[in-house]
């Protein structure tokens, strides 16, 4: 895997605002879900984006099943409809915690990132739990000067959820 | 043996009524502990592993029978399930999940066993100069691995710890073993596993896999998109034990006004999938069965939603927490467009399931509610008092009191 972003000689300005785009990226995901604006995460991937939750177990062996496996936006508008129309769960809050991003690849039209991830779970009872933590690997690219999932592939450390995951990291 | 040769301190089931339980059946250390000796080391069989996970001589993979911990390894000539337990401190012999072996070593002292879980090796057996070593008086030939029976079925791996249990056919019965023949069909590969970790008693996760009654209510999605509806052709087949079961739902709707007037929380006029391709089902099995959920006692479910396929096995961790592991399968012939589709339907089950994700909170629902009252009772009033099967109808709780047969014979209350 070549590391052109992370060279010391190339030119620290672009790298920078790269970065920061990235992070802001970031950010902006992680609020829209903390905040429970779940109609707009589908918006921050491009129409046929991917987005799969799975676990190292699963990834370390190759084994391609994910617990969620939205293939476009459809799919991931769907999990939120039924996350609001059908599904039944206690009420639960997420705080994400993204930390060491990294732009892995970005000497083509689409960046390669990864970044770490911790998701802390409050439940309406004030239970504070960690819930989950991993990595998620991305491909982000630039529609219209606004950088956009293409593919986010969030793979959870443990091989084990509590109880149920309905809202999406 | 009668129900009343149970002997927990003060604790007693309604005499003759399956159709009641009390609540402290989930919250009982007394009698989870006598559930690990009188069900998991009890006569029945118990699921352990796919064949297809362990395919070459020295593969092993590691689980659990109740609190047991389990090795299940390819031997030269058969499958051996052993408890993970070096004969010498008890120290866990495997303590990865899966992997090969020429033979098993303890990593404590070293003390070594072939793939039968025969002891091999003790280190240091002479001593180092003539001093220390294994007392002369020591049996090798009786310091094994403790061993349990293995059959296996269509592909499944079983094992118990008792002479008791009958053959594996003879136990869960031929009516209900053609449920596995039926969606066993070829041979098999894991797609992926999940693992759930539910805050309840691993009974009440049992128990909500034969309910059939619940299935359509509780799981609006399920109802919604007409994957189970009250309405849909179907029924409960129960093995004469009571003990196993099986519900199924097909593509043969009766009339929808047979349903009743009744309110059921359904969303079908609002409420349409953006995209619904991962509900398309491909006719795969030779039927229009769209979803059959088969329960073999004590702890394990053989699944098909649509496309998707899975063996559920139900750990039991403490009497308030439970592990489900989900082992999700394919045939070894699906083609891309069938992988993928599988990845897809697969959005339906497991933790993240759009109709499965209720039944890892409902159970922790009730046991939170359990105990406010242990002595209070469930009632199970559904489809009469028996544990009769239905033709047509899955709006029972005959498997359920079922379930309740199987455990108090075992349990001798």
């Amino acid at each position: 895997m070549s590391l052109p972003c992370t060279n010391e000689l190339s030119p620290l300005g672009s790298d920078l605002a790269l970065r920061l785009r990235i992070e802001a990226l970031y950010a902006a995901y992680a609020q829209a879900i903390d905040d429970d604006r779940l109609e707009d995460w589908p918006k921050f991937f491009v129409e046929h984006g991917k987005y799969r939750v799975t676990t190292r177990e699963n990834h370390g062996r190759g084994l391609a099943l994910a617990m969620m496996y939205c293939d476009g936006r459809g799919m991931m508008s769907d999990r939120i409809s039924a996350l609001r129309l059908a599904n039944i769960y206690e009420p639960h809050v997420y705080c994400h915690l993204t930390s060491a991003v990294r732009i892995v690849d970005c000497a083509s039209a689409e960046i390669g990132a990864q970044a770490n991830f911790l998701v802390i779970r409050t439940m309406q009872e004030g239970e504070q739990t960690i819930f989950a933590c991993g990595r998620t690997y991305d491909r982000i690219v630039d529609v219209e000067g606004r950088l956009l999932f293409k593919d986010r592939l969030v793979v959870l450390d443990s091989r084990q959820v509590d109880t149920l995951l309905v809202i999406p990291i | 043996m009668s129900l009343s040769e149970g002997n927990h301190s003060a604790f007693s089931m309604p005499p003759d009524d399956l159709s009641h339980v009390p609540f402290r059946v989930y919250t009982d250390e007394e009698l989870y502990a006598l559930e690990q000796t009188r069900i998991f080391r009890g006569p029945t069989w118990n699921f352990l592993a796919l064949e297809c996970e362990i395919p070459a001589v020295g593969d092993y993979k590691t689980t659990y029978v109740g609190d047991a911990p389990i090795i299940v390894v390819r031997g030269e000539s058969c499958i051996n399930a052993l408890v993970n337990r070096c004969a010498h401190k008890g120290a866990l012999i495997c303590y990865k999940h899966a992997g090969n072996v020429r033979e098993f070593s303890c990593v404590y002292h070293n003390w070594t066993y072939d793939l039968s879980g025969k002891l091999t090796g003790v280190a240091l057996r002479r001593g180092v100069a003539g001093k220390g070593g294994l007392a002369a008086d020591f049996d090798q030939a009786s310091h094994g691995l403790e061993r349990l029976r293995v059959e296996t079925y269509r592909g499944l791996i079983f094992g118990t710890f008792s002479e008791k249990t009958p053959p594996f056919l003879d136990y869960i019965g031929r009516a209900l073993a053609a449920n596995i023949d039926r969606v066993l069909i070829k041979p098999l590969r894991v797609v992926g596993y999940h693992c759930q970790a539910l805050p309840n008693n691993w009974k009440l996760y049992a128990e909500n896999n034969r309910d059939s009654y619940h299935a359509s209510l509780l799981h609006v999605f399920h109802n919604t998109f007409g994957v189970v509806r009250p309405s849909m052709g179907g029924g409960v087949k129960i093995s004469d034990s009571g003990w196993h079961h099986l519900s199924f739902t097909q593509r043969e709707p009766v009339a929808d006004k047979d349903v009743g007037s009744e309110k059921v929380r359904s969303l079908n006029e609002q409420y349409k999938l953006a995209d619904p391709s991962m509900m398309e089902h491909k006719l795969e099995l030779g039927d229009q069965v769209t979803n059959a959920i088969q329960t073999i006692f004590p702890s394990v479910v053989v699944q098909q939603i649509l496309n998707a396929l899975a063996v559920r096995q139900i750990q039991p961790k403490g009497v308030d927490r439970t592990e489900l592991v989900w082992t999700i399968l394919g045939f070894t012939d699906d083609d891309a467009e069938m992988a993928e589709l599988r990845l897809k339907v697969n959005n339906l089950v497991g933790p993240a399931g759009l109709i499965s994700m209720e039944d890892g909170c409902v159970g922790g629902f009730v046991q939170r509610a359990a105990k406010a009252d242990p002595t209070a009772l469930v009632v199970m009033p559904m489809g009469g008092r028996d544990i009769a099967g239905s033709e047509g109808s899955r709006v029972t709780e005959a498997a359920v009191r079922g379930f309740w047969k199987g455990w108090r014979e075992c349990m001798g209350f």
